[in-house]
């Protein structure tokens, strides 16, 4: 939609945007870039290194991609984003805007209130809050199933953070799929009911081609949100032995709890790698018959 | 977790006897969906219910020993209210910046074409991820102490502003596209100008969008800790984030009586501000005029 | 023209936000008379005895002392209360940019990293000779001196220390048939004892932290004690301990307890497991666990502490940790323990050294340190205090005088870090049922890799 109907002309056009890319450019990417070098340097933030810190090239990237622990990591964060974003946050979130669609009133009121509470609310809170619904022994989880004495955190840390992550972003997605249900028209749904479609088709044929793009910028957002979260460090450390150590968990762990700063810009930098490919893939899947929708 | 065939959607299909059954089921399906939606994120809500009310809360949520003291003994930590004035300076500060901001920009590239715009786009939000990293830190540090912005409130505000505009710019940019522009192009005739057109046409279509973005700034500032942290000295400006991390002690030992009922004060103004934005503004994506 | 005011207006405020910004920037040394104290330390939170004392009596009181000599003095307190590793990343930043408080409390593990990174220098070249002839050198007892030292050069004055220990449960050991007044030999004697606490139905009859989970805690109150107990220690003759005997009698200690069903794996691989372990210590459910003195000070504290025992003083003892044999331990001892401390160092970019030093002197003079104390007992550096406050308090008092004598300290080296991560990560192992063999072996390639296989002993 590039009809430029207000008139702006280009020269206004960039003025509306130097404000917020001045504020951009000063304090996101000046900072990113110097990471991004930092991570060519061996810098760390005492000791030796810090008084004189060399630049070591690709040696931090080598030695990323050499670690097993590296691996495992990436291969938890995949695990993570698609379970806790891809299918818990954009999946339940979806459903959620579905079964609310039609309805108003005290029931949307109180499941969107609560969905929207999880997301609010500060993370160093709401980490308290999951410890004590799923501590082994005396969680809210164990009172209500009488399971007393199971360990949710030790023994399934990654269901439990995936877990964790659906509540706490659903709220989001819940939204944009909320108000873009709104934009598929009532009577298209009709038609498509009275010709006999049952639900999946209604939303295989109906709903999605009109929702492509909303699905693309969720799924792009949520993804790289979750790639990069770290609350979940504070229900399980990473732990036990690493078996929920996420990439940022991972850089938190190896680089900074060591000081080595340098080491966690390279690993950061190959995160924003991985996720620019995620992104090409997903714009794969999605874009084609984005034209369909709008 | 998947999108659930219960959620069948419920108006009477053709054929009277199967569709009345096929209506009842799909209500019944949806009514239990909902609940368990609502208990699944209710659950966990319990301890902040019931730990501040608790003579001696431990890290499980029960029927506690019902006591006011822990407000009390609250309210003698000299920092913990002056921090929450701290944190609304903070995040409304941010929040500010970033609709605004965010609403100048989006509008413009929603408008006019800008080669590799959305690439653009999509570049910023990958750097806004190596920012929040904690990698980061130095950089932002040094960068804050080169102008002058360290223990100030304004430091804390533009350097979290900065990490949220793409985001924020990316979710507006999206709510422009859905706006038809034939209002604006009607008001150009009659000789409004741009900021204009903005301001009386086209912010009141996307309200609901730029309160949700409010809240959603509003909500990120107010988590945040290691920014202010380390750009922050003195603690009269330490922002909520900052002094929920104090109440430990010396072997790092959360004092879970202060820090159950300083959460629950900490996260009311949150919940308060959705619940006025949302009374006022409406609180979705897209919204007002439907095609 | 609605729109163009509120940008206009929304300029202004921008505007009128970095003046005041750039206004109350400076952030310490400013005028000639000026200080600025910094501590992991706030009122109301974290060390809140210790931020008081600076706000209410030490400031007060240094600056009416100056006044009396004619100079107008003002000092402010920097308060901070964060996990130690984020305190040591601000003041890093900091001391980095040439900036910061003009005294800084730190962790006397970091001296050596600090050091190293040039942001701190050894006290004599900030302040001059005076320092020197400072009259509470003579106080301090050497090794004690040693916690603010680095490469034989003393860069900060240490506050106090601690010691580690056994505390156990009265009533437990009574119930097991185990003596009240319990002083364990050797490894094997603390093995028997939870043998018999675990037939008399204490569901973890030892808490010996290990693990990652736990940090630094793993590797003070366990790892450590346990090593110097086999007469090695982690850093000696600038070599590093690899995957020796020594590190596989310690894993195979932590095995031991760990397949005999005597210790809690579950209790080392939670995220709050160190916390859980004290309220369980608290609730009668384990034996015998180790900690420094804090743990009797600010855990089972009755009335303020985190996890508070009211019948501490019958219920709980404390005993020496034994060495894996009588005289197996570091220097030959039958008994062994571990110490830190905090220590506090002045700016090199201190505007003001020589007035920062005379106020540094002021807070480790004998008053100061005394009154520093109100209603916390703890072990100064300074012994002239300690005799005197020390008296009414046996726990302490068997700190200072059974414990310091026989204590070893940790490396302050900037890879020292590293390294005890890599000693929790062989005691996660054990735990998580890895052999002795496998574990060790995995932490001598850690060890190797960060410091050098030529700086490994084997």
């Amino acid at each position: 939609m590039s009809t430029d109907a207000a008139g702006l002309g280009r020269g206004r056009a960039v003025g509306f945007m130097v404000p917020a890319l001045v504020l951009i450019g000063v304090f996101l990417v000046f900072p990113a870039l110097w990471t991004i070098y930092l991570g060519l340097t061996d810098f760390r933030l005492t000791g030796l290194a810090a008084a004189d810190p060399k630049f070591v090239g690709a040696e931090n990237y080598t030695a990323a991609l050499g670690d097993e622990r590296f691996h495992t990591s990436l291969w938890l964060t995949v695990q993570f984003v698609l379970g806790s974003a891809v299918i818990g946050q954009a999946g339940l979130g979806f459903a959620i805007a579905w079964a609310l669609r039609d309805r108003s009133g005290p029931v949307r009121r109180v499941v969107e209130g609560l969905v929207l509470l999880a997301w609010i609310l500060p993370s160093s809170v709401v980490a308290f809050l999951w410890i004590a619904l799923l501590d082994g022994d005396q969680g809210t989880l164990n009172a209500l199933l009488r399971t007393d004495g199971f360990a949710w955190l030790l023994d399934h840390p990654m269901a439990s953070i995936v877990l964790f992550n659906t509540w706490r972003g659903t709220a989001f997605s819940m939204m944009l799929y909320g108000a873009a249900l709104e934009s598929v028209p009532p009577s298209h749904l009709e038609t498509a009911r009275l010709a006999g479609a049952s639900a999946f088709q209604q939303l295989r044929d109906v709903v999605f081609p009109r929702i492509r793009g909303h699905m693309l910028t969720n799924l792009l957002l949520i993804s790289l949100w979750t790639f990069n979260d770290f609350t979940a460090f504070q229900l399980t450390a990473g732990g036990p032995e690493g078996r929920s150590e996420i990439l940022p968990v991972y850089i938190y762990n190896v680089a900074l709890n060591g000081g080595k700063l340098g080491f966690g810009a390279a690993v950061s930098f190959l995160v924003l790698l991985i996720n620019l490919v995620l992104a090409l893939v997903y714009l794969r899947l999605l874009r084609g018959r984005r034209g369909v929708a709008a | 977790m998947t999108v659930g065939h219960e959620t069948r959607p419920a108006a009477p299909p053709a054929p009277a006897g199967t569709g009345r059954v096929r209506h009842s089921l799909g209500a019944i399906g949806r009514a239990t969906f909902l609940a368990m939606v609502a208990g699944f994120f209710a659950l966990p809500l319990l301890w902040l219910a019931t730990a501040p009310f608790d003579a001696h809360p431990t890290i499980t949520a029960s029927v506690p020993e019902f006591t006011l003291r822990n407000f009390r003994s609250l309210l003698d930590n000299p920092y913990a209210l002056g921090s929450l004035a701290n944190s609304v300076i903070q995040s409304a500060g941010s929040a500010v910046l970033v609709v605004g901001l965010a609403a100048l920009a989006a509008y413009a590239l929603s408008r006019v074409r800008v080669p590799g715009r959305d690439a653009l786009l999509y570049c910023l939000l990958l750097l806004s991820s190596v920012v929040t990293g904690t990698a980061a830190m130095v950089p932002i540090f040094e960068l804050a102490t080169r102008l002058n912005l360290i223990d100030t409130h304004l430091g804390v505000i533009l350097t979290l502003t900065g990490g949220l505009l793409p985001a924020a710019i990316f979710i507006l940019k999206d709510f422009m596209d859905a706006t038809p522009t034939s209002y604006e192009e009607s008001a150009r005739v009659f000789g409004a100008g741009p900021l204009q057109i903005l301001w009386h046409i086209v912010v009141p279509v996307v309200r609901p969008g730029l309160a949700t973005i409010g809240v959603w700034a509003v909500a990120s500032v107010w988590g945040s800790f290691l920014t202010p942290f380390i750009l922050l000295r003195d603690p009269e400006k330490s922002p909520g984030a900052v002094i929920l991390y104090t109440l430990y002690t010396e072997g790092g030992s959360p004092k879970l009586d202060l820090i159950s009922t300083f959460s629950l004060l900490y996260s009311l103004p949150v919940v308060l501000m959705y619940v006025f934005v949302s009374r006022k503004y409406g609180f979705r994506f897209h919204g007002g005029i439907k095609r | 023209m609605r729109p163009a005011r509120m940008l206009t207006a929304l300029a202004a405020a921008t505007l009128a936000l970095a003046a005041c910004g750039s206004e109350g920037s400076s952030s310490g040394s400013g005028d000639d008379n000026t200080l600025t104290i910094t501590a992991n330390a706030i009122s109301g939170g974290k060390n809140a005895a210790t931020a008081d004392w600076t706000k209410n009596w030490l400031i007060p009181k240094f600056q009416e002392a100056q006044k009396a000599k004619g100079r107008n003095v003002q000092v402010t307190f920097q308060p901070n209360g964060v996990d130690d590793e984020q305190y040591k990343t601000k003041i890093a930043l900091d001391l980095k940019s040439k900036a910061g408080a003009d005294i800084i409390d730190l962790d006397g593990i970091w001296v050596g990293e600090f050091a190293q990174a040039g942001y701190i220098k050894p006290l004599n070249e900030a302040a001059g000779p005076e320092v020197d002839k400072w009259e509470g050198w003579s106080q301090i007892p050497e090794a004690v001196q040693g916690l603010g030292a680095f490469e034989d050069k003393k860069y900060g004055l240490p506050q106090g220390t601690d010691g580690r220990v056994l505390f156990y449960n009265k009533k437990l050991f009574a119930k097991a048939g185990l003596p009240a007044d319990w002083q364990p030999k050797s490894w094997q004697e603390i093995i028997d004892a939870g043998t018999a606490l675990k037939k008399a139905g204490v569901p973890t009859p030892l808490q010996i932290d290990a693990g990652t989970a736990m940090g630094e805690a793993t590797t003070m109150q366990g790892a450590l004690p346990l090593l110097v107990g086999t007469g090695s220690e982690i850093f000696a003759d600038g070599k590093w301990a690899g995957g020796s005997q020594a590190v596989k009698d310690v894993l195979g200690f932590y095995r031991q307890i760990f397949t005999a069903g005597l210790a809690e794996p579950r209790l080392q691989q939670e995220a709050k497991g160190r916390d859980k372990s004290f309220q369980q210590f608290a609730d009668g459910k384990i034996g015998v666990l180790a900690e420094g003195d804090y743990f009797w000070r600010s855990v089972i504290e009755p009335k303020a502490g985190v996890a508070p025992m009211q019948d501490r003083e019958d219920t709980v003892g404390y005993a020496l940790i034994p060495a894996k044999q009588p005289g197996a331990g570091v220097r030959g001892q039958d008994f062994v323990s571990m110490s830190g401390g905090a220590v506090r160092v002045l700016n090199p970019n201190s505007k003001n050294p020589k007035l920062a030093w005379e106020l540094l002197a002021f807070m480790h003079s004998a008053e100061a340190t005394k009154e520093g104390l109100i209603g916390e007992a703890r072990i100064t550096s300074r012994t002239d205090v300690n005799d005197e406050v020390l008296k009414d308090n046996p726990m302490l008092d068997f700190v200072a005088q059974k414990v310091l004598p026989i204590t070893s300290y940790r490396p302050g080296l900037a890879v020292y870090p590293q390294v005890s991560v890599a000693l929790q990560e062989a005691t996660a192992d054990i735990v998580s049922g890895k052999s002795v063999e496998e574990a060790a072996a995995a932490y001598d390639k850690k060890v190797a890799d960060l410091v050098g296989p030529e700086n490994v002993t084997r």
